[in-house]
Formats: C-alpha cells, sequence, structure tokens
C-alpha cells in the first residue's frame, strides 16, 4: 500500500522535522520523521518515497522505522557496539562463536524445540561478528509476529550456550579454520592483517585459532554476551508492515529487560603500517594484488573529496581510470577496483585486482603510474562532475532498494551518528567538494607507500 | 548455525565482477556496487552471504530453490506487484512486474541463448559475445552506455548461463526510455574490430583463470560437470575451455551475435516502479524498431544416453585441508519432467539437504557429529534435463567415506520409507514464505520471470508454481528419490588433501 506510505510522507513534509507533529503523539512515542525524496530525480517521478521515522520506546530504547505496507513482512536490523576486538587475547574466536549460537537454544526452549518454533513461526533470523560490531538480521511474516519478537527476545536475552550445541558449532569452525590453513589467499589474509595492524585487535583473526576456539567455555559465551549486549550499544532500524505505535511496544519488548550499560574493553584507534610487503607463494596461473594507502574517517570533514577521488580511480567499477588502464585498454583483469575501507579505529584506501602470472610485475607497475598520474595532476572538472553524479545518485538505488538493504543502511547511519535526516542533507555535501579538495585528498591519501600484498608465483623484482 | 560456506555450482557468469560486500563492513557508505549489506541468512534455509547470484536463480547448493520467485497466489494482499506480459511486434517478449516501495526499475533483457547452444569447438562464444556487447556500436562509442548509468548512480551488468545469456540495468524510472534505446541499439548495431575483440578475450581468459584455474574444487567441479553429462551440450563449461576461448575470433563472435541478438529471440523484464501501460509505449518506440530477425530452428540438443555406471573423479591438491565430495544424478527439470515430479524433486531438495532441519544435515552435523557440512539441491529451471546434487564433508575424525554412507542411508530411508507429512508441509510452508521474502528484491522477482521465459517457460508456470508445489504428496517425494537417486548409476567427485 504506498498510497500510505505517500499519505506519510506528505504529513511529514506538511510540517517542520521533529517539530508539531511530534509534539501532536501520545506521550508513550515520540516520532522524528523524515521523508528522504529520491533527490536524484526530477520530481515527476518521484512516486515512491522513504520516510524515516524516529521511534522511541517507553523504556528509552530508540529506533529508526520505514513504515510500509505493501509487502506482509517486518525487517529488523540490529547492532550490538563491539564486535571481535572484543574477543579477550588468547580466546580469539569468541564473538564468532558466539553468534553461531543465537539460534541454538535459548529461555525454555533447546536448540531443537528453538529451531522448529523459528521455523513454524515463519521467521528468519541470523547474526554476523564483525570487528566493531555483532550485527542481527531478522525478517518475518507480519501476521506471524507475534510468535518471532517472542523467540527474538529469547535469542537475545538468554542465548544458552547448552554444551552439545557448543561443541558442535565449535567443530564446524574448527573445520573453517582448518580449511583455510593450506589455503593461500586465507594465509596471506592473515599475513596481511599481522602486518597492518601489528597487536592491535584488528590484527587477530575473527574466526580464532585452533587453540584460541579450543580454550572458550561456556562461561566466556555467557560473559561475551552479558558484556555487550546492553541497551547504551544498542542500534536498531526496522522495515515493513509495522507502524511506530506496535513498533515501541515490540522494542520494549525486545530490549527493554537489558542491562542499561556495556562494559567494553576500550579499543584503541590504530593507524596501518604500510609501506610494506607481503607475499605468499604458490605457483598458481593468477596472482592476485592488494595495495593499502591511508584512508579517511567518515566524520572527516575530507571524507566526501577522499569517496570522490577513490570513485574516480577504481570505484565505479567500467568508468573508473583502474578499470579503463588495466581491463579495457589492455585486457590485464577481470577486476580491479579501489574502496575506502572504513572501520571505527582504522581506515585504509584498498586497490584489488587479480591478473596472469607472467604479467603480473607489468601490472602492478601500471597500478601505480595510475595513481601517481592521479596525486600528480589530479582528476579532470569533467571527471569530478561525474563521479559526483554518480555519487548522488546510486545512494538510493543501492541502498534503498529492498527492505533489508534499507534497515542495514538506516543501521549504517545511526553507527556513523549521521543523524535522521542525512540522506536528504548528503547531496550538498558532494555537490559542495571542490577541484582542489579532491587533488589534496588524492595527495593526502595516494603519495603514500603503499602496504602490499602479492598471492602467487613471484614477481620480478620484487624483495 | 552457521551459514554455509560452500558454493558448489557455477553460478551465471557476468561481465563485470559482483563485488561481494565485504564481511566487517558495517557501514553503508563505500559500499558502491552492492545494494545487499548484510547476508539475511534464514533460519531454516540458510542462505550463503552476500554477493548478488547468492540470492537468486538458485545459484548456489544451499536454500536456493527458495529462491525460485512467484506471485498471486500467495500474495492476493498485494496487487501492488503482479505481472504483466505481452508481445510486441517483431516478435519480443515483455514481462513488467510493477513494484512502487521505492523509485526504481530493473531494466533486462533477456536473449534465448546460452553455452549449450555454441556451435562445436567454440566453447565460451556465448559468454565472449555477452562481453562485446559493451563495445562500441555504429550509434554509440564503446563506454557510453556506461556513462549514462554512471551518471544517473544506476547500475548495471550482464551475465551468461547454459540456456541464456541477459542484460540489465537498475536506474531511475525517469532513466528507463534511454536504456531501452541503448539495449535497443545493441541488439543489432555492435561493430567489433579485431583489436577490441583481442583485448577483450584476455580478459576472459583472466576470467577463466579468476574463475575456474585458480580454484581447486572449480576445477574439479568443471570436470565432474563434463563427465556427468555424456551428450548434452551442459557438459561444456559456460566459461570454455582455455584451449578453445584462446582461438575465439571476431568472425566466431559476428557469427554468433548475428544469429542470435534479435527481437523474436528476446525477452525484456521491467520490474520496479513503472505501470505496465508505460513500459509498453516505451518499448513499441524503441525495441519495437528494430525488425525481426528469421525464424530460429528449435533449441533440439543432444540428450543423455541412459546411464549405466557409477562414475568417480578424484582430484588431490595441496591447497585442500578438509576432504569434500560431490554427487550428481540427471533428472528432469521442470520443462522435461512428467507432471509434478520437477516439484517433488525441488521439495525433495529441501527436505533432503536444504538447510540446518533438513535430514541430512539433522542426521550427520547434529546427530551423528561427523559432518562439517550436508545438502542437497536441485536445479530446476533448465531448458533440458538438469541435474540433482548431494554433497558432504567430514568433521573431527570422521572419514570421508563415513559421510557417503550416511548421506547413501539417508537417501534410501527416504526412497524406501518416504516422508512424513509434517515435514512435507512444513517445507512446502518454507516455500510459500520464501516466495513472500523475495518480493523484496526486485531482482529477485525479475530474474524469475526471465530465466523461466528465456528457459522454455511462461508466465503461468512462474505464477502457478506455488500451488503446483501444494499439490505434491509425500507419496511423488518417496517416487522421485526411488527412481533417480540411484548410487549405481551417478556422477561423485572427490576433493582430498595431497599427502605428501
Amino acid at each position: 500500500m504506498p498510497n500510505q506510505l505517500r499519505s506519510a510522507v506528505a504529513q511529514a513534509l506538511s510540517s517542520p522535522v521533529g517539530g508539531g507533529r511530534a509534539a501532536r503523539l501520545a506521550s508513550w512515542l515520540a516520532v522524528l520523521s523524515v521523508a528522504v525524496f529520491f533527490l536524484i530525480l526530477p520530481p515527476l517521478t518521484a512516486r515512491a518515497a522513504v520516510n524515516i521515522q524516529e521511534v522511541k520506546s517507553e523504556k528509552g530504547i530508540t529506533a529508526w522505522l520505514v513504515e510500509d505496507h505493501t509487502l506482509p513482512i517486518v525487517t529488523l536490523h540490529l547492532v550490538f557496539d563491539g564486535g571481535t576486538t572484543q574477543d579477550p587475547v588468547g580466546k580469539e574466536g569468541l564473538a564468532n562463536l558466539m553468534i553461531g549460537l543465537f539460534d541454538e537454544g535459548a529461555g525454555d526452549y533447546d536448540s531443537d524445540t528453538f529451531q522448529v518454533q523459528l521455523d513454524d513461526a515463519g521467521a528468519e533470523m541470523s547474526f554476523d561478528a564483525r570487528r566493531d560490531g555483532i550485527h542481527g538480521s531478522m525478517r518475518m511474516l507480519s501476521e506471524r509476529q507475534e510468535a518471532a519478537f517472542g523467540l527474538i527476545r529469547l535469542a537475545v536475552n538468554r542465548p544458552r550456550f547448552d554444551p552439545a550445541p557448543v561443541e558442535r558449532i565449535r567443530a564446524q569452525l574448527l573445520s573453517e579454520i582448518t580449511t583455510n590453513e593450506r589455503e593461500p589467499h586465507a594465509i596471506a589474509e592473515l599475513a596481511w592483517r599481522r602486518r597492518l595492524y601489528g597487536t592491535h585487535p584488528y590484527s587477530r583473526p575473527p574466526e580464532g585459532t585452533r587453540e584460541s576456539l579450543a580454550r572458550i567455555t561456556p562461561a566466556d559465551l555467557s560473559a561475551f554476551h552479558k558484556a555487550a549486549f546492553a541497551r547504551e550499544g544498542l542500534h536498531v532500524a526496522v522495515v515493513g508492515d509495522i507502524d511506530a505505535k506496535a513498533l515501541s511496544a515490540r522494542l520494549d519488548q525486545l530490549f527493554g529487560d537489558l542491562p542499561q550499560k556495556q562494559a567494553l574493553a576500550p579499543v584503541p584507534d590504530v593507524t596501518p603500517n604500510l609501506g610494506q610487503w607481503t607475499l605468499v607463494a604458490y605457483a598458481l596461473p593468477q596472482t592476485s594484488l592488494q595495495l593499502a594507502f591511508p584512508g579517511i574517517g567518515r566524520s572527516d570533514p575530507e571524507f566526501y573529496a577522499a569517496q570522490l577521488i577513490n570513485d574516480i580511480l577504481g570505484g565505479s567499477s567500467f568508468t573508473s581510470r583502474l578499470f579503463q588502464e588495466v581491463r579495457e585498454k589492455r585486457g590485464l583483469a577481470y577486476g580491479v577496483s579501489s574502496s575506502l575501507e572504513g572501520y571505527q579505529h582504522s581506515n585504509t584506501l584498498v586497490v584489488t585486482t587479480s591478473t596472469r602470472a607472467d604479467r603480473a610485475a607489468e601490472t602492478l607497475d601500471l597500478i601505480r603510474q595510475v595513481i601517481k598520474a592521479l596525486v600528480d595532476t589530479g582528476p579532470t572538472a569533467a571527471e569530478l562532475e561525474a563521479s559526483k553524479k554518480y555519487l548522488i545518485g546510486a545512494y538510493a538505488i543501492d541502498n534503498l532498494g529492498s527492505s533489508s538493504s534499507i534497515s542495514a543502511t538506516l543501521v549504517g547511519l545511526q553507527l556513523d551518528k549521521r543523524g535522521i535526516d542525512y540522506i536528504q542533507r548528503r547531496p550538498a555535501f558532494i555537490k559542495q567538494v571542490t577541484l582542489d579538495q579532491v587533488r589534496a585528498a588524492a595527495k593526502k591519501l595516494l603519495s603514500a607507500e603503499p602496504a602490499i600484498m602479492g598471492v602467487g608465483q613471484r614477481l620480478g623484482g620484487v624483495p | 548455525m552457521l551459514r554455509a560456506h560452500l558454493a558448489r555450482r557455477c553460478p551465471p557468469i557476468h561481465f563485470l565482477p559482483v563485488r561481494a560486500t565485504r564481511k566487517q563492513q558495517a557501514q553503508n557508505e563505500g559500499q558502491l556496487t552492492s545494494a545487499r549489506t548484510l547476508p539475511i541468512a534464514g533460519s531454516p534455509q540458510p542462505k550463503p552471504s552476500t554477493n548478488l547470484w547468492s540470492g537468486w536463480l538458485r545459484g548456489t547448493l544451499f536454500a536456493t530453490a527458495l529462491a525460485i520467485v512467484t506471485t498471486a497466489p500467495v500474495l492476493a494482499a498485494t496487487d501492488d506487484i503482479k505481472a504483466t506480459n505481452f508481445l510486441l511486434d517483431n516478435g519480443m517478449e515483455v514481462v513488467v512486474i510493477p513494484d512502487h516501495r521505492a523509485p526504481i526499475v530493473t531494466h533486462m533483457v533477456w536473449y534465448k541463448i546460452g553455452s549449450a547452444d555454441e556451435p562445436p569447438g567454440k566453447s565460451g562464444i556465448a559468454h565472449f559475445s555477452e562481453h562485446l556487447m559493451f563495445k562500441a556500436t555504429a550509434k554509440h562509442a564503446a563506454g557510453e552506455l556506461t556513462r549514462a548509468v554512471a551518471e544517473i548512480g544506476g547500475s548495471h551488468n550482464a551475465f551468461t548461463s547454459y540456456d541464456y545469456t541477459a542484460f540489465y540495468e537498475r536506474v531511475a524510472p525517469s532513466a528507463l526510455e534511454q536504456m531501452m534505446s541503448f539495449e535497443a541499439d545493441r541488439m543489432r548495431n555492435l561493430t567489433l574490430t579485431d583489436d577490441v575483440v583481442n583485448t577483450e578475450r584476455d580478459v576472459i581468459l583472466e576470467e577463466r583463470r579468476l574463475r575456474i584455474d585458480n580454484d581447486p574444487e572449480a576445477v574439479l567441479n568443471e570436470e565432474v560437470v563434463t563427465t556427468l553429462w555424456q551428450s548434452q551440450p551442459y557438459r561444456i563449461p559456460v566459461i570454455g575451455w582455455m584451449h578453445e576461448i584462446e582461438k575465439l575470433n571476431r568472425t566466431d563472435a559476428v557469427a554468433f551475435y548475428d544469429n542470435y541478438y534479435r527481437p523474436n529471440n528476446a525477452v525484456l523484464v521491467v520490474a520496479g516502479d513503472v505501470e505496465p501501460e508505460t513500459v509498453k509505449s516505451l518499448a513499441e518506440k524503441t525495441y519495437g524498431k528494430v525488425p525481426r530477425g528469421p525464424d530460429l530452428p528449435p533449441r533440439d540438443r543432444p540428450s543423455e544416453p541412459v546411464q549405466n555406471t557409477r562414475r568417480t573423479l578424484t582430484l588431490s591438491d595441496a591447497r585442500v585441508a578438509v576432504p569434500f565430495f560431490s554427487r550428481h544424478w540427471v533428472v528432469p527439470s521442470y520443462r522435461t519432467a512428467e507432471p509434478g515430479e520437477a516439484e517433488a524433486l525441488d521439495l525433495l531438495a529441501q527436505i533432503l539437504g536444504g538447510g540446518n532441519r533438513s535430514r541430512l544435515y539433522q542426521a550427520l552435523v547434529v546427530q551423528q557429529g561427523i559432518a562439517a557440512a550436508a545438502g542437497a539441491y536441485f536445479e530446476g529451471t533448465m531448458l533440458d534435463a538438469s541435474h540433482f546434487s548431494i554433497h558432504g564433508s567430514p568433521r573431527g575424525y570422521a572419514k570421508l567415506a563415513d559421510i557417503e554412507a550416511a548421506v547413501d542411508a539417508e537417501i534410501a530411508r527416504i526412497a524406501r520409507n518416504g516422508v512424513t507429512t509434517d515435514e512435507l508441509e512444513k517445507t512446502k510452508e518454507r516455500y510459500v514464505r520464501s516466495v513472500i521474502f523475495d518480493h523484496d528484491e526486485q531482482n529477485s522477482v525479475a530474474n524469475m520471470y526471465g530465466s523461466t521465459l528465456a528457459s522454455g517457460g511462461n508466465v503461468k508456470d512462474v505464477e502457478e508454481w506455488p500451488d503446483r508445489i501444494r499439490k505434491v504428496t509425500a507419496d511423488q517425494v518417496k517416487a522421485v528419490a526411488a527412481r533417480y537417486l540411484v548410487s549405481n548409476h551417478s556422477t561423485t567427485g572427490y576433493l582430498l588433501p595431497k599427502e605428501n
């Protein structure tokens, strides 16, 4: 029923953001409502729009909501701050093991009963342990939300960590670790992390090691859960067939009984060690290359200039300089790209490609020439203009196309402390970047001697 | 539950790398190409991580049959998302699936031509032609389409499979006409030079090294497929064999292009924020101007002889630490099956090995504790006969032979005793649910119609599918297990560590 969505948009637009409309709402609900039209488009085509509301529950849990009743589905995305950086030294893999156990028994239900109940409820639930947070994704049929929310509540609040599932999931993870031990790219990835991050938590393998995984006890799992699953480190976004009032009650049901404070170990910021090589020699027909340059944080004023220079270098695949030079003109690779990899405590700009073994040295040299040219003379005004248009338009098309992607995007915005009206403000941030600022960003990020990783046959002339 | 970590089957091959979202990347900024920012790993149906093809086309062994998308019956409440189809005067078929939730359209052109239609000795020419479609035409220089797509922040790509080749753009609705005009132009007006063809051939050789030659599992899988099919052209890899790709040239590409890139061999699928009438008038203005080509001969391909043996292949490699096996059988597809058989195979694949409530997972991973992974998969959408596969790998001290024996025992149990009403009904329920969930993604819906129509099916096949699934009986599931999953007539690949 997009009509409902559209009228919500109209309503939101008729009152100032966060103004009179919120004041009219009952006391149980505080709503900050922002309509995000797809700003790339001529107004006549903007039949649909995304209307983001901020919902605050009685117990003080906040979530962003996009209400849309087109499909009978509710999608929820949550993040608890922390993540694999919180694994204690010697118990690497703890967060990853924990998230594998959230549907293996909770509350009064053992593993089997919980899974049968979840299936009967028509709900899907998954968790992911990333560096800076535990991410959870759920979706359910709205007509069966009562049962689904009840089970998610149990998983979030009262996971059981029973011995049998703990040992089973541990054995499966051990099998993955074993698989990676002989795989050259996996070996290289581990070595690369250690080289870049030294002793920082980012250097450690998120899946753990044979030894660290073996050391983890059910008590460790409970302790991690207790320390990380608290209200103050929680971020939530919900999309779909649910209104603000109903969501408010659901937020208290799911999260209202969690402790207020997280107990996280502080994680320092880290500057990656660049200017060095990681080589994993193996007689492969194709060599993988990866180059890491300094990156930039999302809250940095120069972030948008950096995003533009990344896009011009190797971002939007086909039009980028790297793609043109490496693939289109010379056929040296199927894929070549660059991306800004932003984490809470460290940032890099990473270039990756794979090329035939006998031309790997030539390809690496070419990539470095392309980068040098961009640093020396900067992008052209036309390149900058094209890149601005791409970055402005692609946001909606890439991030707001489905309930799942919208909810993940909205949580990302909360993590970045962007504000609920960010999607509206973002085009202006990109538009105002000047050619000089982009040139400065190119110099700042790409002048450095990168860290380089190669996996494959030895490159000629490489130390 | 763990997310499935193994994708054992060749997905369609894309023109541009489909960038998998980095698992650690929490934030949305910087993810320039992928709309999927998080794996939605379903509880009963773990979906393998994040790349574009995991969610659709059943491109992987796990869970993927659930990605079959269809429409009306389960979505009575959502008339907004319902397909309309019609034919242009030049023979081009059109399907429109409106979805007004976001101002985005997915515009796809599917050609009824895939690797299984290639002339002998020219393996890879279908995929090569797909790549060459991004080169210059008489009207547009190479890269103009890409720049037009980038200008509005859209995304585009193309992919090739056994039975079809497809091109798509995901853009704002206001750009739909422009995209149609680009696609209509390159359907007939490519101007290929030797230089362009030679450089692009190097690109696809790199693509082959990346997908196949660098990976022992892919190397084994390629030969398993070639052995499973003795006569039917599905035996030839979509990407092509190295020695044949190396010899493909401009003449081969032009001949292939001229034969098959015609409106009467194409299906237009548009999903998203647009009305069928608009699509119709825009399509008539653009595609409608392309003259109809000669009628194409029927896609009659060599078919399989009866199999009388158990075929096995083994690859030992120093990069393998945990052994793995997969077993495959030739079975009918939706197009070739007797009524109800393909539906029964879909249900069998799920009950036997679809996700963590399946028999294989419960018996081998949970109860016996001998497997790290075990599952089953059936590919139903094929023009000719298709395949059913199972796989497993051991954990701890278990041997690969233990896993194999346990898998065989589970198959024999179904062939002998059938499946329970409870598991049959729950599996049907999951399919119905997955259909609803899949409507969240324009791509999933568009791909389902496109792949079905390009491999011999029609809109009705897609729409009636949930009802056809509902009608399957426990006896039918038992019957297909007994009839097709016979280990003496199978093809098995073993991936083993190389012992020094």
